[in-house]
């Protein structure tokens, strides 16, 4: 791996660290993966288009986020079926248009060096997702305690919630290339989880689930270049085995 | 309507002091279409004007007016309901400055939508129009958190001096008279007891330096004590910096001894008036189906 995919790699790191934090602590981390799936049509009409399958992702997972926003206004159980329905037929929609090796590509990431254009998309995709969290970290914060509650405090609910919704398909699309869009779901969920179980406060948390997912990150690289695998399932190995020892700290910590 | 009743505090439309409701007009029709009035809490704007309800966006394109001068809070025609069941219907009254009203009823009457509506978390039709420049601390009644939750109340209460734009706030002057150990709020907020974040949510209005408060039964799960002591602090913010205080109750006692005003939802029946007008056995009787009795401070 260059130096330059690495950066590319921790930047995205970074971003999913961030995203799911709040995923993690909003109580949506399940709709991570379903979110993903939407991705797949998105990559086969862009491939058929002789389009860029990153920018076919990005309109798909952009799309997806609206719905799931749209559908938020309704009753829970309905969302969570809407979404459950929806995003399957996605996957299978997708698995029709997108074939052979790049369907493999794009649910577990491929292999090969990253062009200028995915770099530099890369970048300011994942700056983009930190600075709107770091701005807007307060007021998700008071919107997840209590919406109504941050409505008062002239928080703009729905749009803060669709934006925070959007940031987290394109974080999803950022890990296109690298991890494939399954993995992709668990590099932002997983750091999150075990971050959560080792924090007491919000900046602990954000610091934690960053660290962690930029470990995973790049402890997954270092591993599967040595191993000559793809990094991916690495990378998320590495993080289900930091979730796995953030079990047994906590356990220590409850005997002690 | 009286200028005298409106200057006074609370009032409801065509009546003095004890009023039950009309029935309310029909205001069918598609979603997108139907004329509503909805409050903003967007930028310096406090009111609500007449405008129609953007289905696809969430957001009211109004027309936006302000209440009058004397009166923190003007509604009129206020109806709520969710699909076929109507919650509230035609409510109207109004809510002078720096006053104090109590809203009280049994389980179900609309106490609670009532408080959401005000503050724009629900559709509904009718006019809710606050007064330029309102800052609304709102305590809403219970919140399900997740026990592990890794936020603070410090972190609870600087990301709303955050959003407030405050830069330094000491905490200490919010917590102290709330009666929290500022210990305890570094703690998670999942792991506080009810009548801790209870004191929390009041704490956390208090920051936004608000001039309204809506208290949705504030002292539930709060300690005898500690009930005594916010039901103080809630009297004393209300009489000492000119607080507009509408907070939800079923203590009839705390009523009696705080409230300026009662405003009574039922099915059966809607008034308003001054507590010794309102919390009279017969009307209690009515308002609850049965009887309710409470003890009136000597003092």
């Amino acid at each position: 791996m260059t130096i330059e995919a690495l950066v590319v790699a921790i930047a995205m790191a970074v971003a999913a660290g961030l995203i799911g934090s709040f995923a993690v602590m909003k109580g949506i981390s399940l709709a991570a993966d379903p979110l993903s799936h939407v991705a797949l049509p998105g990559i086969g009409i862009a491939l058929a288009l002789h389009v860029h399958p990153v920018f076919g992702a990005v309109v798909a997972l952009a799309f997806g986020a609206l719905l799931v926003w749209a559908l938020e206004d309704r009753a829970r159980a309905t969302t969570e079926s809407a979404i459950g329905v929806l995003f399957s037929a996605a996957l299978a929609v997708g698995s029709i248009t997108t074939t052979g090796e790049d369907l493999i590509d794009a649910l577990f990431g491929g292999a090969g060096a990253l062009s200028l254009s995915e770099k530099v998309f890369g970048l300011s995709v994942a700056s983009a997702i930190v600075v709107f969290i770091l701005t807007s970290k307060n007021s998700l914060v008071v919107m997840m305690v209590s919406p109504d509650v941050a409505r008062t405090a002239g928080i703009k609910v729905r749009r803060l919630d669709l934006l925070y919704l959007e940031a987290f398909a394109l974080t999803i699309a950022l890990g296109l290339r690298y991890l494939g869009v399954l993995l992709m779901g668990a590099l932002i969920i997983i750091p999150a989880v075990t971050a959560k179980r080792l924090s007491q406060g919000l900046n602990s948390m954000l610091w934690f689930s960053v660290a962690l997912s930029v470990l995973s990150t790049a402890l997954g690289s270092a591993i599967a270049a040595h191993l000559h695998r793809e990094a991916g399932p690495i990378i998320v190995l590495v993080a289900t085995g930091l979730f796995l020892l953030s079990l047994l700290a906590r356990r220590q910590r409850s005997a002690n | 309507m009286a200028t005298s009743a409106l200057a006074s505090g609370l009032d409801l439309e065509n009546q003095e002091g004890v009023e039950k409701s009309g029935p309310a007009p029909d205001r069918g029709g598609s979603r997108s279409e139907m004329p509503v009035r909805r409050l903003s809490l967007a930028g310096q704007m406090h009111s609500i004007g007449v405008g129609h309800f953007d289905g696809a966006s969430g957001e009211c394109k109004a027309m936006m007016t302000d209440a009058s001068a004397e009166n923190e809070l003007e509604v009129s025609h206020l109806s709520v309901h969710f699909d076929a069941t109507r919650v509230l219907t035609d409510l109207s009254f109004n809510v002078a400055k720096g006053s104090s009203v109590a809203i009280i009823g049994p389980n179900g009457a609309g106490k609670t939508v009532l408080l959401r509506a005000l503050i724009g978390s629900l559709q509904f039709s009718g006019t809710v129009r606050w007064t330029k420049g309102v800052r609304i601390g709102y305590v809403p009644q219970k919140l399900d958190l997740e026990r592990d939750i890794p936020i603070t109340g410090v972190d609870f209460l600087s990301a709303r001096a955050a959003v407030a734009h405050k830069p330094a706030v000491d905490f200490s002057s919010v917590l102290a008279p709330v009666g929290i150990p500022l210990e305890v709020a570094q703690q998670p907020i999942g792991t506080m007891s009810g009548g801790q974040f209870q004191r929390l949510l009041i704490a956390f209005a208090l920051v936004g330096d608000p001039n309204v408060l809506l208290l949705d039964e504030p002292t539930a799960g709060v300690d005898e004590p500690g009930q005594e002591h916010l039901n103080e602090l809630v009297r004393r913010l209300q009489k000492n910096q000119g607080l507009t205080v509408l907070f939800i109750s079923h203590e009839l006692s705390i009523v009696y001894k705080n409230a300026d005003y009662v405003l009574c939802l039922s099915r059966a029946r809607t008034c308003f008036g001054p507590p010794r007008t309102i919390l009279t056995p017969d009307l209690l009787r009515e308002i609850y189906g049965s009887e309710v009795s409470y003890h009136v401070h000597d003092n």
